[in-house]
């Protein structure tokens, strides 16, 4: 389904130096992949997940979506050949509503009515009535619009979903919600989720692990190979597992 | 009237056909049609255009709509609109003004509303203006608005200019008694080379009183707007003015705040903002299919809406 060739990406300082984000990235995803990719904070994940979804542009290299070169194709393209994106830190609108957020997500729309609205917005714990017709400003907490945002992604229901840290700035009742959404998206379809993560419940839920650390695959493999691996390294420190952020 | 006159009309006051409770319509300078009920009166004035809208002490969910269409090319007119609402009211109030201008010649429309708002009362005022027409005459609108705000009474007023109108120099005036409340929003787009000037000079009298002036505006392509907010406060009150706008292309912005604090208990607060619009909120609507152009005019449309 997915394929990063030979994938580089640098940026440049004001010196021009030229730092390395992502060097030679190469990994194959097939279809009905769950994939959690993780690694240290700098490592390259973020921006792993940004050139996928063609937020940011490869310096060299070539991704491949159902064997197509999707490389030279922007954000629209990608979003409509079926792939998906949720932020790290969701993204908020003055004047557009959750409703109208939905919508747009769910195809364009106003034929997405509301017990279609409400059903997504169920699966991330949120109670509909309480949230369609708010605005997603600043009147909205942080986990609040995370959840939002992984509702927008599940009403896209591409074949493809690329999650940034979902964990990150969701409470922990959320987040025990969020393993069901992403284990229910996983059984219910045979769509893909790529997701980055430092949570080891979310690292537990996933197929195969990829690890990333300075700008490459530094492991790869079936969850049961690489999780205890990652988890024996982490003796000695107990806040390496680093903790959901509140 | 003709079929140009009722598009303008379905644009600035929502309306299909004649509209329930009292109304007056103006086109190309006279009076149309008018109706007026038991509570509301509407009467010509005599010695300047205009009318005198009167509504009876105690007058409850009733709605008063005076729209002004202009379709005649090089017209001029100056319109002076009075509205006397008594105690214990509770009213809507739509006005709005279209202008079409398909000649070489500068439409306009001048107007001055003034109104005495008595005690208890709520009245809700809703300005709407447009603009149409490919002639190469201008089409420029000067609306006036002071407001006299009695005791415990609430001001509610929304105007809305989102197209076609070149010109526009707007002054609101208001002055607040004992615990009376205004409450201004303000929507504005402008496009071309079009010109916008909206100011606001609220009087905070009272003891109690408050107001809230809100103005939401989009600059695009080569025009210009200018927000200037005054708020006086003169007793125990409260005000809060917040400008935000966006400027696209090479358009112009400006927001002028002053506040003036004349009593140890008046609290006043500014807030202004202006910015291009945010390249994460294109780049999520992209990542839900929309191209750029599509994301920016769904963010367009959302901030006015």
């Amino acid at each position: 389904m997915l394929e990063l060739q030979n994938l580089c990406f640098q940026v440049s300082d004001d010196a021009e130096k030229h730092k390395e984000i992502i060097r030679d990235v190469n990994l194959t995803f097939g279809d009905h992949a769950f994939i959690a990719i993780t690694g240290p904070n700098g490592g390259g994940k973020s921006t792993l997940a940004k050139l996928i979804m063609g937020i940011e542009q490869p310096s060299s290299g070539r991704i491949l979506y159902n064997g197509t070169d999707i490389t030279g194709l922007n954000i629209t393209e990608r979003a409509k050949l079926g792939i998906s994106f949720a932020f790290q830190q969701p993204v908020r609108f003055k004047g557009i509503k959750v409703r109208d957020l939905i919508q747009l997500a769910a195809g364009g729309d106003s034929k997405v009515k509301f017990p279609a609205i409400c059903d997504y917005l169920a699966k991330v714990g949120l109670c509909a009535r309480d949230y369609v017709n708010r605005d997603i400003d600043a009147s909205l907490s942080g986990g609040e619009l995370k959840r939002i945002e992984i509702a927008t992604i599940i009403a896209r229901n591409t074949p493809l979903s690329v999650f940034d840290e979902p964990e990150a700035g969701i409470d922990l009742w959320s987040f025990n919600n969020l393993i069901q959404v992403f284990e229910e998206m996983h059984r219910e379809s045979d769509n893909s989720l790529i997701i980055i993560s430092h949570q080891e419940r979310i690292l537990n839920i996933a197929d195969e692990i990829v690890v990333l650390a300075e700008g490459t695959v530094q492991a790869r493999g079936q969850r049961g190979d690489i999780l205890p691996e990652l988890l024996k390294g982490t003796e000695g420190c107990k806040f390496y597992r680093q903790p959901v952020s509140l | 009237m003709d079929e140009i006159q009722k598009t303008l009309l379905e644009q600035v006051a929502g309306l299909h056909e004649m509209p329930a409770g009292a109304y007056n319509i103006r086109a190309n300078g006279q009076s149309v049609e008018r109706s007026t009920t038991a509570h509301i009166d509407i009467v010509t004035k005599e010695d300047k255009q205009g009318i005198d809208i009167i509504i009876k002490p105690g007058t409850k969910k009733e709605s008063v709509h005076i729209p002004v269409v202009l379709s005649q090319s090089g017209l001029t007119e100056m319109v002076y609109n009075d509205f006397y609402v008594g105690d214990d009211c509770d009213v809507i109030i739509v006005a709005g003004c279209g202008i079409h201008n398909g000649g070489d010649s500068d439409s306009r429309h001048d107007g001055l509303h003034s109104f005495y708002i008595g005690k208890n009362s709520h009245v809700k005022y809703v300005e709407k203006h447009y603009g149409s027409g490919d002639g190469s005459g201008s089409r420029i609108m000067n609306p006036k608005t002071m407001v006299e705000v009695g005791e415990n009474s609430f001001m509610e007023m929304e105007t809305v200019q989102i197209k076609g109108v070149d010109s526009t120099k707007r002054f609101t005036g208001a002055k607040l008694a004992d615990g009376a409340r205004i409450v201004v929003t303000e929507k504005l787009m402008t496009h071309g080379s079009q010109v916008a000037e909206t100011s606001f000079q609220v009087d905070l009298d009272g003891k109690g009183s408050s107001a809230n002036i809100i103005s939401r505006s989009v600059a695009k392509d080569d025009s210009r707007q200018v927000f200037y907010s005054k708020i006086n406060g003169n007793n125990r009150c409260t005000g809060h003015s917040e400008c935000d706008g966006i400027i696209m292309d090479r358009a112009h912005i400006s927001a002028i705040p002053e506040i003036t604090a004349a009593n140890l208990d008046a609290e006043l607060i500014h807030e202004a903002a202006i910015g291009k619009i945010a390249g994460e909120q294109i780049t999520k609507l992209m990542t839900l299919g929309l191209t750029e152009a599509e994301a920016e005019a769904q963010i367009v449309n959302g901030f006015l809406k």
